[in-house]
């Protein structure tokens, strides 16, 4: 399966795959909306800095997935190919996958008072295709890529 | 403190209505213009700081910058304008020269854009460079006047001198290490690989990381001589001796200490931090014989086996200077004129210095044959070739092959704010800080540079097409393809060309 990898030689830490992360999860036709009209703009994407080194973080889409393992109420699960999604009608927002994901990449939404935990899906289910965070990372240093375990590791 | 007279020279307007407070543009500026107040919950800016580089107005996600001259004006006048006003009023706070950087932005005649291109009609068939073949290889070197056969029959190349082969008409010209960053010379070099043509490492030395382009690298020696050893000489398939340059004709380089890294001072061999100044002469020649000397002891050095080029500026009596460089051994010549580029040049010299690429090449090419001794040389124009069509003019004009650098730099982000000796260049090109040097992406910054040269050579091809040629052999010199309009007769008889409708 295509996964979204980022290369930190190449990360500027603009941020600005945040903005078009929250846009594209925003159901609004623009970004301008889906900020002015203080919608549900949450990214799923955080670029950690930390001096001259950054990093855009989002789910990993793991292999072992110990954020479904851990989830309560079977809110997160994994399709066949490997793609970990929410169903935010069945989240409680008891946090324990917050706690579990190795990398930090649940986010708590905020937006709604963190009654729910929202993450990364590819955009399978908002503009589809390629991931916003991909299309418009201004030096390529997110890419969208079908890469073999191996290959994962290597970069994990 | 006193009154600071000068006001910021851009206006950076912002649609708030659009702006939604993302921060891009302040995280990216490296000039500290755009900034975040919480208590109003917007963005503000400090303008005087703007150099216009456009890096912000680019990255908005929402499209809500711009950047325009500040409508601000003193009063108007023919002979002071502000920006004279200006510049005194700069350095009566400093005491300092001026510095600038880019070519020559000043309003002098622009000779490309006065020439005319011909095409064929009628009585010769003009020719589709998509469908039948087209030559734009060039080989640079010196061409014998006779051909000796061995018994065979076969062409005797024992004597032949050591040739350049480039399979575009176009290089990129010297910029250093130092003043263009890491990732700009990584992507010049596998660009020039890529193409099968030539980039230059300037005077600046060459990194380790990139000997593995030797092929396709022309290593630079100038009167610093700053990293040039064996290894050097050998790293490159041609050497040239920078003996003046086109932005500063008569001054050497100058390369801020703030631009000189860890590695820019090691690749150069010289203390990090400190200016790295070359002398505005080579300090061993001060003739052509000289000259001649260091040709030969640099040919001796790599076994006759690589052509030296000889680059001097446009100046006043560049066709006799050229005569002697024909003679002095060289194989090639550059020459480049005064709206060439630079990292960094006094903005007098710059302004001031120096003749028009377009007067010295045609000047220089027809010395040279009334001497006959065009075949001894081959020349490269350079110092502002903005476009595929002023380097059809070069060419017809007399030029082997063309050098550029501006273009170069627009193809990987450059948007010529002319800020480059400031080293804090927003696009990753002209500075050595690592945040900013990241910026340059060379996988995308390599493909960029090999789309511009092969969307000139296109160019080219048609308008050879359009001619009736298909070899830029038949291109070279032919001045006959070239008109004139708007020019006086004197610019016409040194352009060596006639008007439009003669």
């Amino acid at each position: 399966m295509k996964r979204v990898y980022v290369n930190e030689n190449r990360c500027l830490g603009c941020h600005l795959c945040e903005y078009w992360c929250a846009f594209a999860n925003s159901g609004e036709d623009s970004i301008v909306k889906a900020f002015k009209l203080n919608r549900e703009a949450m990214p799923r994407i955080n670029v950690e800095d930390s001096g001259e080194i950054h990093f855009a973080v989002q789910c990993r889409h793991c292999n072992d997935t110990p954020c479904v393992k851990a989830c309560i109420t079977g809110a997160l699960s994994v399709d066949n190919d490997g793609l970990v999604s929410i169903d935010t009608e069945r989240c409680v927002g008891c946090y324990t996958c917050v706690l579990t994901c190795p990398y930090g990449c649940i986010v708590i939404d905020e937006k709604n008072g963190g009654k729910t935990v929202t993450k990364c899906e590819l955009c399978v289910k908002n503009a589809g295709n390629e991931p916003w965070c991909v299309k418009q990372c201004i030096n390529g240093a997110i890419v969208f890529e079908d890469r073999t375990n191996a290959e994962r590791q290597a970069v994990l | 403190m006193s009154v600071n007279y000068i006001p910021a020279t851009f206006a950076v307007l912002r649609d708030t209505d659009r702006c939604i407070k993302c921060r891009a543009c302040e995280r990216q500026c490296s000039n500290e213009v755009h900034y975040y107040d919480a208590d109003f919950d917007k963005m503000f800016v400090h303008e005087e700081q703007c150099v216009d580089c456009q890096r912000c107005v680019t990255i908005c996600p929402t499209n809500a910058l711009k950047i325009t001259e500040n409508p601000n004006s003193f009063r108007k006048a023919s002979n002071y304008s502000q920006q004279l006003i200006l510049e005194n009023y700069r350095q009566a706070a400093t005491g300092a020269v001026l510095l600038s950087s880019m070519g020559n932005p000043q309003d002098f005649p622009v000779y490309w854009d006065k020439m005319l291109i011909n095409a064929s009609q009628v009585t010769n068939p003009s020719i589709d460079p998509l469908r039948e073949p087209m030559e734009t290889k060039v080989f640079l070197g010196k061409k014998h006047t006779h051909i000796t056969r061995n018994p065979d029959g076969t062409i005797d190349m024992s004597e032949q001198s050591p040739q350049l082969e480039l399979k575009y008409p176009i290089m990129f010209s010297a910029m250093s290490y130092g003043s263009i960053s890491y990732n700009a010379h990584e992507s010049l070099a596998r660009a020039a690989t890529e193409l099968g043509t030539f980039y230059n490492t300037g005077e600046g030395g060459l990194h380790q990381d990139f000997y593995q382009y030797k092929t396709n690298t022309i290593v630079q020696v100038a009167s610093g001589r700053f990293g040039v050893s064996k290894d050097y000489l050998d790293a490159g398939a041609a050497i040239e001796i920078k003996m003046g340059q086109g932005a500063k004709p008569g001054i050497g380089g100058h390369l801020p200490g703030k631009k000189v890294s860890d590695d820019v001072s090691k690749t150069r061999m010289i203390p990090k931090g400190t200016d790295a100044i070359s002398p505005a002469p080579h300090h061993d020649i001060y003739s052509i014989e000289d000259l001649r000397q260091l040709i030969f002891s640099l040919k001796e050095a790599t076994d006759y086996k690589k052509p030296v080029i000889v680059k001097i500026a446009a100046v006043h009596n560049v066709a006799a200077i050229a005569s002697g460089i024909a003679r002095s051994g060289a194989d090639i010549l550059v020459i480049d004129g005064f709206r060439g580029g630079t990292g960094a040049a006094p903005t007098r010299i710059r302004d001031n210095v120096g003749i028009p690429i377009e007067l010295a090449l045609a000047s220089v090419d027809q010395r040279l044959r009334d001497e006959q001794i065009r075949n001894e040389i081959s020349i490269v124009a350079a110092g502002s070739i903005r476009s595929s069509s002023d380097a059809v003019k070069a060419f017809a004009l007399g030029a082997d092959a063309l050098y550029i650098a501006t273009p170069a730099l627009l193809a990987i982000g450059c948007h010529l704010c002319r800020s480059c000796h400031g080293a804090k260049c927003n696009w990753g090109i002209a500075t050595q800080r690592p945040d900013l040097v990241k910026r340059l992406n060379p996988d995308i910054a390599y493909k960029r540079l090999v789309n511009l040269v092969r969307a000139w050579d296109h160019e080219i091809k048609e308008m050879m097409g359009g001619m009736g040629i298909n070899s830029l052999e038949a291109l070279k010199g032919n001045r006959l393809m070239l008109r004139g309009i708007g020019l006086s007769d004197k610019e016409l008889q040194i352009l060596g060309i006639m008007h439009a409708g003669e």
